[in-house]
């Protein structure tokens, strides 16, 4: 797939057609926890897609030094590396956001899209794919928990960007920005995706073992077909 | 803080799974069968509460020497080494626990809820048994919402009346929220 895509459709995939969030069902811990206002939900895109970006580029570089037997603890070094920089320049320069997202900063980490994108592309692929991929990614979601935080926003404190907005303001429906509105609207979100793709741009597999952070690094179907013999012995 | 108080707040209350939003993945990816809801909780418990007991010293050491900021770098190769490690122990010495858990225990290694809860340990200043109990507490928090969510599954399982857009996974995350919102009852209940 190297050479014979575009640049422009590695960068344009993850941002509609393979979007990490509402597509592939990747990151759902981050998604839902810090998408309880515009602000929260954009400001951990961008601190993931910065490491995002970060990490595919130096994994694209070392991917032929590192042993293969290693590579799993490899890349979760060079990604901790780069969330500890985010981590940094959060504290320093917007201390607010900072305390707002709290633990999910050096959750992003274990965040699956991350691992998975070093594992599955930029392992494989040149710098500039790679950068490239980290972009689109980044920017899929980055939009999706923008969007999903500002509809949190609106209707559960009637605001936007902390900006009051007439009558919502007034009637805010407090449970869409508490833990059940989280899963109400992410289930709202895959609905209409499902709704305007008719059912074919969502993955129809349930959530298995891809829905896992360790989907891309275990033996995918060893894991799945191992929990199916379990179910199937009981 | 209270022991009991501790362990309570962070089964009921702060329900790592459906209040903080930690461990998602597991909780809906293998909350299809009982069985493997409860391999996979107390999977969790036995690994948390070994990460909390391994990290919570080494964090000490990292203040000793003033390099705190090295946190999520040494828990996340500490936390992957140690459940490297306790699997292959677990499968030389207690095969038997092996057999009921050993699947599961790669599953967690980037679980985003063991490395969570050993941070959290840390930020809100728990002793050694405190966090002790904090990750056993948050572990069982796990279980429980594993085994009641698989529970509501499998009620959903081959329901036709259920409209073809929210048909799947997004039927599964409103379930969840009602389970959520069940628990949200709980809160208030220990100060």
């Amino acid at each position: 797939m190297e050479s014979k895509v575009s640049k422009l459709s590695i960068l344009t995939k993850g941002i509609i057609k393979e979007n990490p969030v509402l597509v592939l069902l990747l990151g759902t811990c981050p998604t839902l926890a810090t998408s309880t206002s515009t602000l929260n939900g954009l400001g951990m895109g961008v601190s993931a897609m910065a490491v995002l970006i970060c990490s595919n580029i130096v994994i694209s570089l070392l991917a032929k030094i590192i042993p293969d037997k290693v590579r799993i603890p490899c890349y979760i070094v060079v990604i901790a590396g780069f969330v500890t920089v985010v981590q940094f320049v959060l504290q320093a320069f917007v201390p607010a956001l900072y305390s707002s997202l709290g633990l999910f900063i050096p959750l992003i980490v274990v965040n699956c899209i991350i691992l998975g994108r070093a594992e599955m592309f930029a392992s494989k692929n040149g710098i500039v794919d790679s950068a490239l991929d980290g972009i689109g990614m980044g920017l899929g979601f980055t939009l999706a928990l923008g969007c999903m935080g500002a509809v949190r926003e609106i209707l559960g404190a009637g605001t936007i960007f902390g900006v009051a907005l007439p009558w919502l303001s007034a009637h805010p429906m407090m449970i869409v920005a508490l833990a059940p509105g989280g899963f109400f609207i992410y289930a709202c979100a895959i609905a209409v995706i499902n709704f305007a793709t008719n059912g074919k741009g969502v993955r129809k597999k349930e959530f298995g073992c891809a829905g896992c952070a360790m989907a891309s690094i275990c033996s995918q179907e060893k894991c799945l077909e191992e929990l199916e013999k379990k179910g199937a012995e009981a | 803080m209270g022991l009991g108080t501790i362990l309570l707040g962070v089964i009921l209350v702060n329900n790592y799974v459906l209040a903080q939003f930690l461990g998602i993945c597991p909780f809906l990816g293998v909350s299809k069968k009982l069985d493997s809801a409860v391999g996979m909780g107390v999977a969790v418990i036995f690994v948390m509460v070994l990460a909390t007991a391994a990290t919570w010293p080494i964090m000490q050491v990292l203040n000793q020497f003033k390099i705190a900021y090295l946190q999520t770098i040494v828990f996340i190769l500490v936390i992957a080494a140690l459940v490297q490690f306790v699997e292959m122990a677990l499968k030389k010495f207690i095969p038997s626990l092996h057999k009921a858990l050993g699947v599961y225990l790669p599953l967690i290694t980037t679980n985003c809820a063991v490395l969570g809860v050993c941070i959290s340990n840390i930020d809100e200043g728990y002793g050694y048994i405190q966090a002790l109990v904090n990750s056993a507490g948050a572990g069982i928090g796990f279980l429980l919402a594993m085994v009641l969510f698989s529970g509501m599954r499998s009620k959903l399982e081959g329901n036709e009346a259920i409209p073809k857009c929210f048909q799947g996974v997004p039927i599964t995350l409103v379930t969840a929220a009602f389970l959520s919102l069940g628990f949200m009852g709980f809160s208030g209940l220990v100060g």
